[in-house]
């Protein structure tokens, strides 16, 4: 093995227990000195499982069955668990998800940087003045201050990027070769994101470690990777430099991936995945992406492909590896003339938390028949607004008006009507739906409350679940035994059926795969063309709101700083704040999926 | 059994697709070996309780041989202070037992599941008005307050059924309560609210059938409490009055003599001894499988 090579995996499977069934296999990665690899792929692909495999881990409920994980030249699943202990920290990092539930709350972060150097270091003398000194270097690398009354503080005294940033001293403390980071930018504004990004790209450089980052979202791996592997299913259904696969995916897959991300300029049309990715328990026999795929024919379904290189270095998983399909432009959103009536007005509205104010003064149209973003950070004041609206939220001063006619501020001082008219969608569909009733009595529920009895309820149930795209068949499912995407089509779904006349979207594709949000995205700009739907699309995804909106509010500190017809605030942004905004977006747009590129 | 499909616990962000619901509570508790011992203990002594009346040889109140006899033919277990047949006793004593326990238990988790569910729920003034009494109640020991009431008001069943009811209530609405809490958090209570859904209704359909499996396991808990305290509290003489058979008030009666005729005291407290093991095992199963420990990737 040549000594640049740092990570080399080679027939890795993890498999769970006690069904053995395959939620990681047939991996092979090689990885040099100083290079990143992106990670890429749906929830429930297995790149967090591989994540974890890459420090000899695997989850509770899970292990690792066989293949091996060489790290600078040991294979770290057959080394005694000491050693393995020793090694993760000092040759291997690993940076989760969520900062806030890796750090502990109870410890200073101090405290916590200085553990993860006792592990790592010489044990040598002076080891506290040598570790003090590490502690502060390393906090100024991830750019945070090296004050001891930083040092002192607690993990919730700080900002979830903050947060992050000392998720990522802690990872470089110790000097490791290699990084393992999983999804850390998920859950970030995107100028904290962009921070994070270029933390993790510059200490990537400074140190000459490697990297793998585990990312669902291609615009972010592609600013930060110089190499790609794309996941499905358990398998790297394409593996190449980054340049390579994004200038021409040889995988469905893959170029289903690039054009599920929003497009900025809205020029190309954003379109998700169908289906999704089948669970390790039910996979099918042959390629795995098969039955989602348009270009499946008999033998995808009848033989598990085999990796073949297409150019050095570039792999793929694909009996005919071709051209991909070309990307299409987007169809025109309707016109926003604004002219038309407004459905719902909010005017000179406050409300506060305690003393605290979130929201100031807000003065906000929604015109029928059209999509008002309401653009914004966390803790701006977004969902607190939404809430107002919708009367979840009932202690605020000033009006709002539904057709004209003030709303009471709490939901249950409106009439049956007026709840009925405004509609909302959360955020979570994990948590918004009742996971002991069927979807046919989560459709029904409100219908009942809002409508009375009706006269044919299965009509309603099957007329609701079409509309939100939802085969009939799912009426008798429980949440569980849904995708995260059909969860939140169930949700709307649940609204549509009482068939209001304006929808409000909150985050409602935030926690969701891009694949997956794509489609939602469709599926709303269908609402609003087809059914006249008035939509209030609460985001803090700019690509989204240009995709979808078209009037656009943006929200900072709760007031609103800007606010116009998209196509305006887009090309012309007054406001600085507005400004950041949109030079902070990964502006994504892969060769491939450029439609100027093409004929 | 492992026929039945599940899939891991879901992390926010992985379908769950393709392999089927879930399996219920009561199934994956099914899975451990202690619930399936436990249900094997409560059915035996369940099966003594409600069959035994009918297999007994002698009727419960008959004399048949002299004060503490031994072993003898037709009265394998000898006979107890009065010469009655301790086989047929103790066939009859257990129905009553386990009656009385029942019935407290559904008053206390009855009670406290509703006064849980609804603290949780409202929170402000009511919460506060419900679980400082509960405090008050919790204060006196459970044994010491029976003691209380049954001597002042004299060994009425309704009473001891109701004081034991009452002295589970306020133990099973902090449960409850907490678990409600958790629940009330979650998006798909708001949505009900937003759409004005009744209060009432919000708690049956909504949170009610989410907190079931704390609920099941406080049912197991109690259920077993129950039992030691009815059977305690007949011990005493506070519970059913001679001539009854009953398995506390057996070995009260056959104490003085339990190195002369061991099998009285031995057989009652050996069914009690055994009903709660078993009814103890079986709400362990059930607290484990209900927080998912030992759950696995099983197809």
């Amino acid at each position: 093995m040549s000594g640049d090579v740092v990570l080399d995996v080679a027939g890795l499977r993890v498999v769970g227990l006690p069904s053995k069934a395959e939620i990681v296999t047939e991996v092979d990665l090689t990885l040099g000195r100083g290079e990143v690899l992106g990670l890429v792929g749906e929830s429930g692909s297995g790149k967090t499982t591989l994540g974890l495999a890459l420090l000899a881990h695997a989850k509770r409920g899970t292990s690792i069955a066989s293949g091996s994980v060489t790290v600078c030249g040991r294979d770290l699943l057959t080394l005694p668990a000491e050693e393995v202990r020793r090694a993760r920290g000092r040759t291997v990092a690993y940076i989760p998800q969520s900062p806030a539930s890796a750090l502990n709350p109870a410890l200073r972060i101090g405290t916590q940087l200085r553990e993860c150097l006792n592990g790592s270091a010489s044990r040598e003398a002076h080891r506290e003045e040598e570790g003090e000194e590490r502690v502060q270097e390393v906090l100024r690398e991830v750019a945070l201050p090296d004050t001891p009354d930083f040092i002192r503080r607690y993990p919730h005294q700080l900002s979830g990027g903050q947060q992050q940033r000392i998720a990522i001293a802690m990872a470089f403390i110790g000097r490791p070769e290699l990084i393992v980071l999983d999804e850390p930018t998920t859950g970030l504004d995107v100028t904290t994101q962009r921070h994070v990004l270029e933390t993790v790209r510059r200490m990537c450089e400074g140190y000459g470690a490697s990297g793998v980052y585990i990312s669902h979202d291609m615009a972010v791996v592609a600013g930060i990777a110089d190499r790609l592997a794309v996941m499905y299913s358990g398998r790297v259904v394409e593996a190449g430099t980054a340049e390579a696969v994004l200038a021409a995916p040889r995988h469905p897959y893959t170029a289903r991936l690039l054009l599920a991300v929003p497009d900025l300029a809205a020029e190309r049309e954003m379109t998700g995945i169908p289906g999704h990715a089948p669970s390790p328990l039910a996979r099918p026999g042959g390629c795995a992406f098969a039955p989602r795929c348009e270009l499946a024919e008999d033998r995808c379904r009848a033989e598990q492909p085999a990796p073949v290189e297409v150019t050095v270095g570039h792999t793929v998983r694909c009996v005919k590896p071709g051209s991909p399909p070309a990307p299409r432009p987007a169809t025109p959103l309707r016109a926003g003339d604004g002219g038309g009536a407004p459905v719902l007005e909010v005017r000179g509205l406050s409300a506060r938390y305690g003393r605290t104010e979130v929201l100031s003064g807000i003065e906000l149209t929604v015109p029928a028949g059209e999509c008002v973003a309401l653009l914004g950070e966390s803790g701006s004041g977004k969902t607190t607004l939404s809430r107002a609206i919708v009367g979840l939220h009932p202690e605020f001063d000033g009006e709002i008006l539904l057709d004209g006619e003030a709303l009471a501020h709490g939901s249950y001082r409106r009439t049956e009507e007026q709840r009925r008219r405004v509609q909302y969608v959360f955020q979570n569909p994990y948590e918004a739906l009742n996971p002991r009733k069927t979807v046919r009595e989560l459709v029904l529920g409100p219908v009942r409350v809002l409508r009375g009895r009706v006269a044919d309820p299965d009509a309603v149930v099957r007329d609701a679940l079409e509309r939100a795209s939802l085969r009939g068949d799912l009426a008798g499912r429980y949440p569980d035994q849904l995708s995260g995407g059909e969860r939140q089509r169930v949700a709307i779904a649940r609204a549509l059926a009482t068939g209001p006349d304006l929808l409000i979207c909150d985050e409602i594709t935030s926690s969701l795969d891009v694949s997956v949000q794509s489609s939602i995205v469709e599926l709303l700009r269908e609402l609003q063309r087809r059914d006249g739907l008035s939509l209030l699309f609460v985001t803090h995804d700019i690509a989204l709101v240009r995709n979808l909106a078209q009037h656009v509010a943006v929200l900072e500190d709760g007031r609103i700083v800007e606010s116009g017809p998209v196509e305006r605030v887009f090309t012309t942004p007054d406001h600085p704040y507005t400004r950041s905004l949109i030079d902070d977006t990964p502006h994504f747009t892969p060769a491939f999926a450029r439609l100027d590129s093409r004929d | 059994m492992t026929e039945t499909a599940t899939v891991p616990t879901p992390a926010p962000g992985t379908p769950a697709t393709g392999a089927g619901r879930r399996e219920g509570l009561l199934r994956a508790a099914l899975r451990l070996r202690r619930t399936r011992a436990g249900l094997v203990l409560t059915a035996l002594v369940l099966g003594v309780a409600l069959l035994g009346p009918l297999l007994a040889p002698h009727s419960p109140t008959e004399f048949v041989a002299a004060p503490f006899s031994g072993p003898a033919d037709g009265m394998p277990f000898g006979s107890d202070q009065l010469g009655r047949d301790v086989l047929s006793r103790f066939l009859h004593g257990g129905l009553t037992v386990l009656g009385l326990a029942a019935a407290a238990t559904a008053i206390g988790v009855g009670f406290g599941a509703l006064l849980g569910v609804v603290a949780g729920y409202r929170r402000g003034v009511l919460d506060e008005i419900v679980m400082r009494t509960g405090d008050v109640v919790l204060a006196f020991p459970q044994l010491v307050a029976a003691l209380l009431f049954l001597s002042i008001i004299g060994p009425k069943l309704w009473l001891l059924v109701l004081v034991v009811g009452v002295s589970h209530v306020p133990r099973t609405a902090r449960v409850v309560r907490e678990a409600t809490l958790k629940v009330v958090e979650q998006d798909f209570v708001k949505a009900a609210e937003a759409i004005g859904v009744r209060r009432a209704k919000i708690m049956a359909g909504e949170l009610l059938p989410n907190v079931s499996s704390a609920l099941a396991v406080e049912l197991g808990l109690r259920l077993t409490y129950s039992i030691g305290l009815v059977a305690g509290l007949g011990f005493l003489g506070l519970g059913l009055q001679p001539p009854t058979a009953d398995w506390g008030l057996m070995i009260n009666e056959n104490r003085i003599a339990v190195t002369v005729q061991a099998w009285a005291v031995a057989l009652p407290v050996s069914a009690v001894a055994l009903l709660t093991v078993g009814t103890n095992l079986i709400t362990d199963g059930l607290a484990r499988a209900s927080i998912g420990i030992d759950r696995g990737v099983r197809s």
